[in-house]
Parts: C-alpha cells; sequence; structure tokens
C-alpha cells in the first residue's frame, strides 16, 4: 500500500523489511525517529545507548554475531563513534550492518554542519544517498545487500530535507533472515598490527571494487536531455535540480563514496558544460577535478548552508530571489513556560559566573535575559573545559567557573570529565540539571531515567552514586524551582577547594505539564517593576496599556516568578489545567 | 500545482494541518510532499511547514515567492513569511499576537499595524479569529481546524473533499467537533 512517510520513518520501514534483527541509537536531531519508529516494530530488537560510540559498537557485535544491524545517530554522533568505525571497515561483517547519519546542512538543530561524506571516504566504506522517502527504505535494504556482498559496513547518509520530508512509499513485506554462522576468525576480528596489516589490503582492494561496480549501480541514474549543460548531483539537491533545471542533463547519484567515475567521465563527454550541485563540502568536484575532467561546484555555489531551487535558478538562470523582511523582531526557541532550567540560569547570570555549558535545552540559557553562559561546544564537554579553567588560571577563577550539563548529556560524556576531575585533583563545581529526560531531541529515555525505549523498568542509574564512586565528595541534590537555595548551594560549592556536584533535579515540564496550576498576576498588586520578566519566561509579557500580563494558557505553574516578585502580586488561579 | 506555507510559533501544532492536507492528496490521487523541521525550532521558536500537492512534485521545499497560500497561526510569523507569497496569492491569518523573547526582554517591539502593512504591499488577506470561532465550536483546541477550513475554501478545495480528508485524519471521539470547526473556517469571510 502507497503511503506519505517521513523519510525517518521510511528508513525503519526499510530496517523492519530487509529483516534487520537489532537497532541501535543516541538520539539526534534529525535522525531520532527512526529509532523511535523501529521501537514499533516488534520482530526488531531496539535501544537507546548511552552514546553513538556505545551504540555502534553493540550493532558490530550483534553484525558479527551474525544478525542484521542498523545503529542510526546526526552527524555529529559519528564523531563520538569514529573510533568503532575506522576499525570496523578493516574486520568488515558477518551479517549486514548499516550505519545511518543524518547530516543537518543550515544547522536547524545542531552546532555544526559537518559533512559525513568525509567519514565514508576516510574510512574507505561505500555510502547512500536517499533523495526522498520512497528511496530512503529501498536504499536501506540496498545498504544491507551491499553490506554483505562486499563484506564491509555501509554508510546511508540523509540530510534534514529527507529525515523531516514526507512523500509517498510503497510498502512491502518483511524479509526473515536467517542468523548466519559466527565462526571463529582472529585474522578477521581481531584487529592488532599483523592482523590489521593484511585487512588494510583487504578495504584499498574491496574499495576499488565497489568503485568499478558502482559504475552499474541503478541508483547511479542519468537522464540525458540538453547536451549544453549537465549537472551532477545526489540526495535532496537531485530534487531542486529537476525542479530548477527541466532542460539539463542531470546525473544523480545515489552511491556518493566511491563516486562511479566511468559514468561521471560518459556524463562529461556528453555535455558541453559541468556543473556540480552538492550541499556543503566540495566532495564529488574535487574527486572530479582530480580525475581531470573540467568543471564548476563551489565558484556558483556556497559551502554553508543548503541549496534549494530558488537558489539554483538564481545562480544558473539569474532569477532574483524575494528577500526576507529582517526589520522583524526575531523569534528564536526559548526554554518552555516552566521549564525546570529557568531559575538556574538566572541565578548564574546573577552570580556573574563563567558557565562552561553543554548540548541540550539548556544551551538556551545563553539567550537573553537569561545571558548566563559563555561556550557550547560539543556534549560532554562543559565539565572538562571547567577543569581546564580551573587548571589555567587556579582555585580563585574555578570559583567563579560553573559546568552545566544536562542528565542525559552527563551519562553520554560527563561522567568520564567528572574522573578526570577528581583524579587530577581539580576543584571545578559542576551542575546536573536532571530533568529526568533528554528534552531537546523530544524526550527520550535515558540510562537516569530507569525505563528503556519501549517503556519498560529497568535498573536507573543513581547519577548522585555515580558521582560519589568517581571520588566527588560533596554532592548536593536540590530542587530546580528553588532559587534561594540554588544560590545558597552553589555559593557554598564554589568556594571549597574540591571537586562538587549540585543535582538540580525537576522533571521536564513537557512530562508533567498537565498536572500544574498555572498563575496569574493580581493587577492590583503589580507595580510594573518587570523583575518577572528577567526569568525570560514565555508566558510573561508587557501588554500594549502597560500591564504585565501572565498568559494562564501558557503558564505551567513552576513559580519561578513568583519568587522574583516582591509584591506577592503572582498568585494561583483555579485548580489543575 | 498548489504550494500551501503554514507558518506559526513552535508547539502551536501545525502537524495536524499537514496531516489533513496528506489524505486530501492521496484521496484525490495527487503527488504530495510535505516538509517541516522537527527539532530545535519547536521550543517556541518561528516554525514553517510545506505542503505541495500536484500532479509531480520535485522538490519538498516550496520557493519564495511561490506560495499560493499562507496560513499564519500567528500575526509576526504571517508578516515574517509573507516574501514567500505569491503574486495574487492569499494570506490567512490568525488575529493572535505571541510575543517573541526580544519583545518580551524590550529589545524590540511588536510590530503595530501588521494587517495594514500586509494589505498596503497589495496582498490579499483574510484575518480569522479561529479562537474565538473555536470556542464557539465548544473546544478552544479546534483553532488549528478552523484554519484548515480557511485554508480550503481558499485554495479552492471542494468543502466534501476536505470533510473527507478530516474524517480519515481526526480520531473519531473528536471528530464532531472537528467537523463543526472545519465547516465555521470554510465559511469564514
Ligand atoms: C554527539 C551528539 N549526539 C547527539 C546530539 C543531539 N543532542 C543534542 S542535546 C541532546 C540531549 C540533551 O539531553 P539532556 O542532556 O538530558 O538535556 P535536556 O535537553 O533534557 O535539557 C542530544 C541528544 C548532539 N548534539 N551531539
Amino acid at each position: 500500500m502507497k503511503k506519505i512517510m517521513l523519510g525517518n520513518l521510511a528508513i525503519a520501514r526499510g530496517a523492519y523489511e530487509a529483516g534487520v534483527t537489532v537497532s541501535t541509537a543516541y538520539p539526534g536531531t534529525p535522525s531520532t525517529e527512526i529509532t523511535e519508529a523501529i521501537a514499533d516494530y516488534k520482530d526488531i530488537y531496539v535501544e537507546w545507548s548511552p552514546n553513538e560510540k556505545v551504540a555502534l559498537e553493540v550493532a558490530i557485535g550483534s553484525s558479527i554475531a551474525g544478525a542484521r544491524s542498523i545503529c542510526c545517530m546526526k552527524h555529529v554522533g559519528v564523531n563520538v563513534a569514529a573510533d568503532p568505525l575506522f576499525t570496523i571497515a578493516y574486520t568488515g561483517v558477518n551479517a549486514g550492518l548499516v550505519l545511518v547519519v543524518a547530516d543537518d546542512p543550515g544547522m536547524h538543530s545542531s552546532q555544526n554542519e559537518q559533512d559525513s561524506r568525509y567519514y565514508a571516504m576516510a574510512n574507505s566504506i561505500p555510502m547512500l544517498e536517499p533523495a526522498d522517502s520512497q528511496e530512503a527504505k529501498d536504499m536501506t535494504k540496498l545498504a544491507f545487500e551491499i553490506s554483505e556482498k562486499y563484506d564491509t559496513p555501509v554508510m546511508l547518509r540523509t540530510t534534514t530535507r529527507v529525515s523531516h520530508s514526507q512523500t509517498y512509499v510503497e510498502e512491502c513485506d518483511r524479509v526473515d533472515v536467517a542468523i548466519k554462522p559466527y565462526k571463529k576468525d582472529i585474522t578477521k576480528y581481531a584487529m592488532m598490527p599483523a592482523m590489521a596489516k593484511k585487512r588494510h589490503l583487504v578495504v584499498e582492494d574491496r574499495i576499488k571494487q565497489i568503485a568499478i561496480d558502482s559504475n552499474k549501480l541503478e541508483i547511479n541514474r542519468t537522464i540525458i536531455k540538453s547536451t549544453k549543460l549537465g549537472i551532477i548531483c545526489s540526495g535532496v539537491s537531485s530534487q531542486y535540480v529537476e525542479e530548477a533545471m527541466p532542460d539539463a542533463s542531470i546525473l544523480k547519484l545515489g552511491m556518493v563514496f566511491p563516486i562511479p567515475l566511468d559514468l561521471i567521465f560518459e556524463f562529461a563527454s556528453k555535455v558541453d558544460e559541468l556543473i556540480i550541485a552538492e550541499e556543503l563540502e566540495p566532495i564529488f568536484e574535487r574527486e572530479i577535478k582530480a580525475a581531470g575532467i573540467k568543471c564548476k561546484g563551489k565558484e556558483i555555489f556556497s559551502i554553508q548552508g543548503e541549496l534549494s531551487v530558488a537558489i539554483i535558478k538564481n545562480k544558473l538562470l539569474g532569477v532574483p530571489i524575494p528577500v526576507a523582511d529582517n526589520t522583524l523582531p526575531v523569534r528564536p526557541p526559548v526554554l518552555c513556560a516552566g521549564c525546570p532550567h529557568r531559575g538556574v540560569f538566572y541565578i548564574l547570570n546573577k552570580l556573574k559566573l563563567m558557565v562552561t555549558a553543554d548540548i541540550g535545552c539548556y544551551t538556551l540559557g545563553a539567550i537573553a535575559p537569561l545571558n548566563a553562559v559563555d561556550t557550547v561546544i560539543c556534549m560532554g564537554a562543559s565539565i572538562g573545559m571547567a577543569h581546564g579553567v580551573d587548571k589555567a588560571l587556579g582555585c580563585e577563577a574555578s570559583s567563579r567557573t560553573v559546568a552545566v550539563i544536562g542528565d542525559s548529556t552527563f551519562v553520554h560524556s560527563g561522567i568520564t570529565g567528572v574522573i578526570n576531575a577528581v583524579y587530577n585533583k581539580g576543584s571545578s563545581t559542576i551542575i546536573i540539571l536532571d530533568n529526568s529526560t533528554t528534552g531537546m531531541t523530544g524526550q527520550q529515555h535515558n540510562p537516569s531515567t530507569g525505563k528503556t525505549i519501549r517503556d519498560q523498568v529497568t535498573h536507573q542509574l543513581d547519577i548522585e552514586a555515580m558521582c560519589i564512586a568517581c571520588g566527588v565528595k560533596s554532592v548536593s541534590v536540590i530542587d530546580a524551582y528553588d532559587m534561594k537555595l540554588i544560590e545558597s548551594t552553589l555559593k557554598c560549592e564554589l568556594a571549597k577547594d574540591e571537586v562538587s556536584v549540585i543535582i538540580a533535579r525537576r522533571p521536564c515540564i513537557l512530562l508533567t505539564k498537565d498536572a500544574r496550576v498555572p498563575y496569574a498576576i493580581d493587577q492590583d498588586k503589580c507595580v510594573r517593576c518587570k523583575a518577572c520578566m528577567k526569568v525570560g519566561c514565555p508566558s510573561i509579557s508587557k501588554a500594549l496599556n502597560g500591564k504585565i500580563v501572565l498568559n494562564p494558557a501558557q503558564c505551567n505553574g513552576c513559580g519561578v516568578c513568583v519568587q522574583m516578585c516582591k509584591f506577592d502580586s503572582i498568585k494561583l488561579v483555579g485548580g489543575a489545567k | 500545482m498548489t504550494n500551501i506555507l503554514i507558518v506559526g510559533v513552535g508547539g502551536q501544532g501545525t502537524l495536524l494541518a499537514s496531516r489533513v492536507l496528506g489524505n486530501y492528496a492521496i484521496n484525490r490521487g495527487l503527488d504530495c510532499k510535505l516538509s517541516e523541521v522537527h527539532g530545535m525550532s519547536q521550543r517556541g521558536g518561528s516554525v514553517v511547514t510545506h505542503v505541495r500537492i500536484g500532479e509531480k512534485i520535485y522538490s519538498p521545499i516550496i520557493n519564495e515567492g511561490d506560495a499560493d497560500i499562507i496560513i499564519g497561526f500567528e500575526k509576526l510569523e504571517a508578516l515574517r513569511w509573507r516574501h514567500y507569497l505569491k503574486k495574487d496569492g492569499i494570506i490567512v491569518v490568525n488575529d493572535q499576537e505571541i510575543m517573541p523573547m526580544p519583545v518580551i526582554v524590550g529589545a524590540m517591539a511588536y510590530p503595530v499595524g501588521v494587517f495594514d502593512q500586509i494589505r498596503s504591499e497589495g496582498m490579499n488577506l483574510l484575518v480569522i479569529n479561529a479562537t474565538d470561532i473555536a470556542k464557539n465550536c465548544g473546544n478552544i483546541k479546534v483553532a488549528n481546524t478552523v484554519m484548515i477550513g480557511a485554508l480550503a475554501k481558499n485554495i479552492g478545495f471542494k468543502r466534501e473533499d476536505i470533510i473527507e480528508a478530516v474524517t480519515n485524519t481526526v480520531p473519531c471521539k473528536l471528530l464532531q467537533v472537528n467537523l463543526l470547526a472545519i465547516d465555521k473556517g470554510y465559511s469564514a469571510k
């Protein structure tokens, strides 16, 4: 049956139809829905792993054990998983192993716009890239065939526009793939110098063979129209090209590494001018130029951001693009009304501390009026960086520095930072914002929530005990809504000449808001001092008549603004929503 | 080819609209692509959904200057995205203001005269008080459905076709109030 399906759901469907047995992931936009959708297929074992490295290692284990396995992550996740990735390129697989990576050109929800095709090149492993949901499903299945045929892991690359667009998909049945027998073979699976030297030769021969065979792959498709202009493209860019340039000849690459050089030579010989339309890095362009073929790419299109039909028409045909009105107030994302991170950031800003922050909803504490964040680099960096500040500038600076990290990020890659700070006699103060969920990516469970991806109860990682086991002597647990307590605890812990951890705990408001009672402002008591607005809650604003209003439809009753008011003018209204 | 741009504030729930429109396309046997960014912008940021319905669709994204209709769930967002409107296209806006953070912190003012501005640029504008209409239907949550009704009317979808699509999308127990909302939206002037 034909259905309109999200690209990510189509990948999940592809995994199901391909007979996948094991699926692992750590969430990350725009990849998260793949694994959430796989969780609906009861034939597949599925898990949230604590980070991408573990996720990939689990999938490697199950592949070598003989089960088709898929592992999904966002582009920066591959940095975390890169260590095992570079070596399974050598060992190859037993049953098929597919690593799905979702890139984010234009950075809709990311801290950088790295191009994952470099990872395929660096590892000499093949990479496929779909252009819509149907291709996303088909290529997921094809990736398993290629993986088993050539004994290699295969990467499937999507971008935000493919992952988060819905297009038609024809569903098929699942094929049941038997578990492949495992045979002990340390020359293949135990990588040490003697074995790895031989396997590296295998890798290079393998990728040469795939490069030759790629010339005959159906997913590398040539459409010859006008001979004046030929365009080489892949993924969603090929949709843009087909729409923008209906007369141009097109070579659409479904396998983006290795690229089919014979096919490209042939295509180039048929057209007068050759243009490469690729988002992000000039990867095709460099390879094609290196092969001695004349073409243009990044001299026309930017390395930054996404392509679009409008950009292609503008650059190639001179069609102007209507411009946005940038005199309007912007609307950046904000911490939700009732978010337990808000009060902590207000205090951090009030105390004028240096805050090495991390990645999660709390990154939004960087924005006005909270203005509380100094640095955001990558998941887990907050704790290492605070220790770096401590070692660079000493105790005095350390008493003005705080690392801030969420529960999911702490488990992902914060724990080793704590071990390091204690081991190396640091004095960092670390705040763990424990909102009992992986908030930013849409409320996924993690080891500290005590539930699995399928909501089964499991062992709940005890964050306090974890920190104590790392050697932290001062671990305090406080209510994230209690601003006085946050301030006094912080001052006390900052003064200590040892590593201390403050766990500020309250569940994410999106998990609990239905049970909470909203507040309202008593206009008779309000003196319009705007103190309540300093916490940057989206439910409080100044009306045209000058009154400060609290929208009860938006308010989730956290009471942080109540603690800001010196005139007792913010009151509970009625019962629960 | 019909290009529909739905704009609003993250968390306002534009998801229903895209599902209904998807079902409309399936029922008509038309090609359809829908695109919306999940993730960070859903935390109260400016959000946009692209819906394209026609014989054959390539890009899932609508070009600037190419939308037949813009559905604005919030006034400032309608104003922000208006450069996407085609000449002779129409903007349908819910008469609702949600303050963005730069306004809340007093760094900028919420624009005054949003509707006059849109009209003065020669664009067709229809203002709907979807929130009040929804209240009259008996459930404030169907404001989005009211907007879908107005959208259907102004893009030239038949009343019975959009009713069919809503029936395919909405769970049974909420169907009646949603159909009422569609009807009110469809008749709104
Ligand atoms: C290596 C890596 N993997 C995944 C992501 C996507 N990501 C961004 S924040 C986040 C989790 C945040 O959860 P938590 O630390 O609990 O903070 P919260 O959002 O709940 O406040 C994830 C998974 C990323 N940025 N980098």
